[in-house]
């Protein structure tokens, strides 16, 4: 099991590197190829999950040399339980990304290929990094290939969406570097040991004050702007419409994850006492985030966009679950992170198969499709109401949770962003009424074509684990409990600690 | 003062490299009298070869500290490293130039001599110890410098930008020339040492010791081109030759950048604090105007131009925040800004149509369909000036940044940070025009020559080596700067 994270993080590069000799016309050798790296490195994370140490609060399967020594830069990998689910979720979507790019992209799969699995792995290794500068660098390699999806192979608009989604975040990303670097500097000349190893920053007590309150800003903005949380959430939908049904897959499955894995991961263990100050700040922009994005929702005429919007509705949720720093907030949040990754990625998936059909997204060229695509009808339904919250699937079980602790921290809050479950019930089941049901209000969608086996093997895996979180959601949340709790351990004796040195 | 009669000791240890650049230089002119008359590119090789051997002389000399020439000139790592860089920038012109000439019909034996001589006076600037050798270098390097610019005679831009290099350049020797006769009049000597003592002891209060260093930092503003001394910059980047402009972005920077930093730790270290509030502005001034006015080019080698200032800006940062750190990384910054900007000019020079200059942005449409490897090629440098990682770009800009950080300047570092923001959508423009658009117009054909695919793929290299294993090099830029700190 040595390296098993260098491999999961790194075996997609190494796929990429094949594709990259091989020759652009061997085209079925090229989705071959990538479609097998894929699955090889999903095979090769599955063990992260069976033997992960559900007891343990501690990171496993811990990787680390030495890269820069004289900075205290090290190759530092690990994964906790509030990593292991993301992990797993990444590895566990690109294969049925790139099956379900199989046709639906038309040109240059070669390259498309190429930056998918250069994708996985910027992405594996936000997750899995465990030095601020490692972090930073898969953070920002990232980008490249995610703009580069959208602009190339992206819809009509898609120049202006890809340029808006990289300044937006790059922007946001580089006032974090700064805050890293404060960090860095303000650590080493408290403690004499200049490094950026996340395990050993995070042991450091900042005075409660000034400077820990612009730090924790600069990274919750970078945050805040992946996520996306309102008011920062403007090129989402922009970078969703534009993107290849693969890239908004992988949009909404992983990326807005590492917004939110950001804010668990660097936020509330460096700067407790800057969380503690500004929790209800960022409540407030997670109420008003789902409930904006419900309202939006509903009023859209493109299915993409609704289920954009949606997104920024049910990631208000994870934020103002991790925000309650309470265990039962906490652990929904992170679950809900995965739900939203197989439910909105499903639901994008399945609007990318009805575009493939008829070449449009609009809700009003559609209706009555159940007589005619009745297996294609029944998934959506089974998935809608997953995102819709329904007990017995995924959603509701983080949804649940995260409410239970926001209603312990603040009621008001939490009472409102109940009302963002029933919006979200209003739009996603009048979009469904209006797609499904009814009689068959245009002619050529009369004849349209059922699942391929193709399509049936890409969805139902995912609800296999719609199901399975919805039934036995214990599975999943056990791997998280004892991180969770550590954390909120973490925070609260930290906070404490940096409230008593400002104090003195 | 018994020995002021005695010629000084020449010890040519001290200044190996130069020498062998200078001889190469002499060699070349005896060669361009021998036929073939047509075919100059044996010349290029034996240039190479002298570069090699000035490399190689570097090397064999690194960790020496000594003097010559009266302390005129110093040998030592900060004078190696950069040697180093100006090495390797004047190697890459060189490979460039070889098929760029040939298809343009301008080969003739004095661009490569003149490429020597400059980087003679180039490799004579990082080593000089005494305002006199500095100067001594600049003209040297600039004259050279003025020549190449203008050397396509047939063209109108190449008279313009050769005689705006020329007359600007001239201006900014004489604000140095007069800079160096005000601090002989308040110091008593043009070394550096004994200036820098001199104004420990107080001359720091003279009028005339400050009116000198202000004239002599508009000299150095001007070849390093620093806001407000910039305005010759995109004129002569877009009308010289593109390899002499690459010459000119990497190679001379390097040079007037090392000149300035050992004249701002020894003789100026007394009155850092006096100095480090002008340098941040002229850092601000630099990377927010660079980077503004970049954005509004349509012409590939004027927004590398722009985008140049910016990046000297960047590389201030680091001057302003002093230390090992930001020093160190300023020689960084300029090896992989070497490396970066060389590549991305010689993948323009690859795009130019017989005898036509302007690669507008329109140009590099499709480019991807059209030759992938150069597209990709271009990419990578282009994203090493945004700073993505893991390109060298982002290692130097952190350094920088890092640095500043460090020294408590805050500000300066965030307002670099939001500068990088906007710098992003310039250089993503291009990559947007290579990969998102379709190609419009006649196709240019690549076909780059051995020499010219050998340039691309070092300078490729470089920005990937010194993106994932910064270390090694860092630490030695940094351990270069330490002679200048004691």
């Amino acid at each position: 099991m040595r390296a098993v994270l260098s491999a999961v993080t790194f075996l997609p590069v190494v796929g990429a590197a094949l594709i990259f000799v091989l020759p652009r016309r061997w085209e079925g050798l090229v989705k071959v190829t990538a479609l097998a790296t894929s699955l090889v490195t999903f095979a090769v994370s599955v063990p992260l999950f069976t033997r992960f140490d559900a007891s343990l609060s501690a990171y496993q399967f811990v990787e680390q040399r030495a890269w820069m020594p004289t900075l205290g830069v090290s190759y530092h990998l690990g994964v906790d339980g509030i990593s292991l689910l993301l992990v797993l979720l990444t590895t566990f979507l690109m294969p049925l990304v790139l099956l379900s790019s199989w046709h639906s992209i038309e040109r240059r799969w070669k390259e498309f290929a190429i930056t998918m699995l250069l994708l996985e792995t910027g992405m594996l290794g936000v997750f899995v990094a465990l030095d601020l500068f490692l972090f930073y660098v898969f953070w920002e390699a990232m980008l490249i290939p995610m703009y580069l999806i959208i602009g190339i192979w992206g819809g009509p608009n898609r120049v202006y969406a890809a340029v808006k989604f990289i300044l937006y975040t790059l922007s946001g990303s580089l006032l974090m570097l700064v805050a890293i670097l404060a960090l860095y500097f303000l650590h080493g000349a408290a403690t004499g040991a200049y490094t950026f190893d996340l395990p050993v920053l995070v042991r450091y007590v900042l005075p409660a004050g000034r400077a820990q309150n612009l730090m924790f800003l600069a990274f919750a903005l970078a945050f805040a702007i992946k996520v996306p949380m309102w008011p920062f959430h403007t090129w989402l939908p922009d970078a969703h419409t534009e993107a290849p049904t693969p890239g908004s897959v992988i949009l909404a499955g992983v990326l807005l994850k590492m917004g939110t894995y950001g804010f668990l991961r660097f936020c509330l263990p460096l700067f407790p006492q800057a969380t503690m100050t500004f929790a209800p700040w960022m409540f407030a922009l997670a109420v008003i985030g789902i409930i904006y994005g419900a309202w939006v929702s509903t009023v859209q005429a493109d299915m993409k966009k609704l289920v954009a919007y949606s997104s920024v509705s049910h990631l208000g949720f994870v934020v103002l679950g991790l925000f309650t720093l309470n265990p039962q907030g906490m652990v929904g949040a992170i679950i809900q992170m995965v739900n939203h990754g197989l439910s909105t990625g499903a639901l994008f998936l399945i609007v990318g198969m009805l575009y493939e059909r008829r070449h449009t997204r609009l809700i009003a060229d559609y209706g009555g499709l159940w007589s005619v695509v009745p297996a294609l009808s029944a998934i959506f339904l089974i998935v809608t109401l997953s995102s819709i919250g329904l007990p017995g699937l995924n959603g509701f079980v983080g949804e649940f949770l995260i409410l239970v602790g926001a209603f312990q921290v603040h009621r008001p809050a939490a009472v409102l962003a109940t009302t963002g479950i029933i919006f979200a019930a209003v739009y996603l089941l009048w979009m469904y009424q209006r797609v499904i049901f009814g009689e068959v209000t245009h002619e050529e969608n009369r004849r349209l074509p059922d699942l391929s086996l193709r399509e049936w093997v890409i969805l139902v895996p995912v609800l296999v684990f719609i199901v399975w979180i919805g039934v036995y959601p214990v599975a999943f949340t056990g791997k998280t409990e004892a991180s969770v709790q550590a954390l909120i351990t973490q925070v609260q004796t930290k906070a404490a600690a940096s409230a008593a040195m400002v104090a003195r | 003062m018994t020995d002021s009669i005695l010629l000084p000791v020449v010890s040519l240890r001290v200044i190996a490299p130069a020498a062998v650049l200078a001889v190469t230089g002499f060699v070349l002119m005896l060669l361009d009298l021998l036929p073939p008359r047509q075919r100059r590119e044996h010349m290029a090789f034996v240039g190479l070869a002298g570069v090699a051997a000035a490399l190689v002389a570097t090397v064999l000399l690194w960790g020496s500290e000594e003097s010559g020439f009266q302390g005129m000139v110093v040998l030592d790592n900060f004078t190696l490293f950069l040697t180093l860089v100006i090495g390797y920038a004047t190697g890459l012109v060189l490979l460039l130039s070889i098929d760029y000439l040939q298809r343009l019909g301008m080969e003739t034996g004095e661009f490569y001599i003149l490429v020597l001589f400059a980087a003679t006076g180039m490799v004579v600037m990082a080593g000089a110890n005494d305002l006199i050798v500095v100067f001594l270098g600049l003209e040297t390097m600039s004259l050279a410098l003025y020549v190449l610019a203008g050397i396509f005679r047939t063209r109108i831009e190449a008279g313009e930008a050769s005689m705006k290099y020329f007359l600007l350049g001239a201006f900014a020797s004489g604000f140095f020339l007069y800079g160096i006769a005000l601090i002989y009049g308040a110091t008593g000597s043009t070394n550096f040492n004994k200036i820098g003592a001199a104004v420990a002891a107080g001359a720091a209060r003279d009028p005339l010791l400050l009116i000198g260093f202000g004239l002599l930092l508009v000299g150095f503003g001007f070849k390093i081109s620093a806001v407000p001394f910039h305005m010759w910059t995109a004129d002569v980047y877009e009308g010289a030759p593109t390899s002499v402009t690459a010459f000119i972005a990497t190679g001379s920077k390097a040079a007037a950048f090392a000149a300035l930093v050992r004249v701002l730790l020894t003789a100026m270290r007394p009155v850092q604090g006096e100095w480090a509030w002008l340098f941040w502005g002229l850092a601000v001034l630099s990377m927010t105007l660079g980077n503004v006015v970049a954005i509004a080019q349509q012409n590939l080698k004027r927004m590398l131009a722009y985008s140049s200032i910016a990046h000297v800006g960047y590389m201030l940062i680091g001057i302003v925040a002093g230390g090992s750190l930001g020093n160190g990384g300023v020689l960084f910054y300029l090896l992989v800004y070497t490396f970066t900007t060389a590549g991305a000019f010689g993948v323009i020079l690859l795009l130019e149509r017989g005898g036509e200059e302007a690669v507008r942005l329109g140009d590099t449409a499709g480019l991807a369909v059209r030759h992938p490897l150069a597209a990709l090629a271009l990419s990578v440098f282009l994203l090493s000036l945004v700073g993505i990682p893991p390109t060298a770009g982002f290692v130097g800009k952190f350094y920088l940044f890092g640095a500043a950080v460090r020294s408590g300047y805050i500000w300066l570092a965030v307002i670099g940070v939001l500068n990088s923001a906007v710098a992003a959508y310039y250089y993503l423009r291009v990559i947007v025009s290579m990969y998102m658009r379709e190609p419009e117009g006649t196709p240019t054909v690549l076909a780059p020559s051995f020499a010219g695919a050998l340039a691309l793929v070092v300078a490729l290299w470089g920005v990937i080596q010194l993106g994932i294993m910064p270390a090694p090099i860092f630490d030695l830029a940094q351990s270069a700067v330490l002679p200048l700190l004691r």
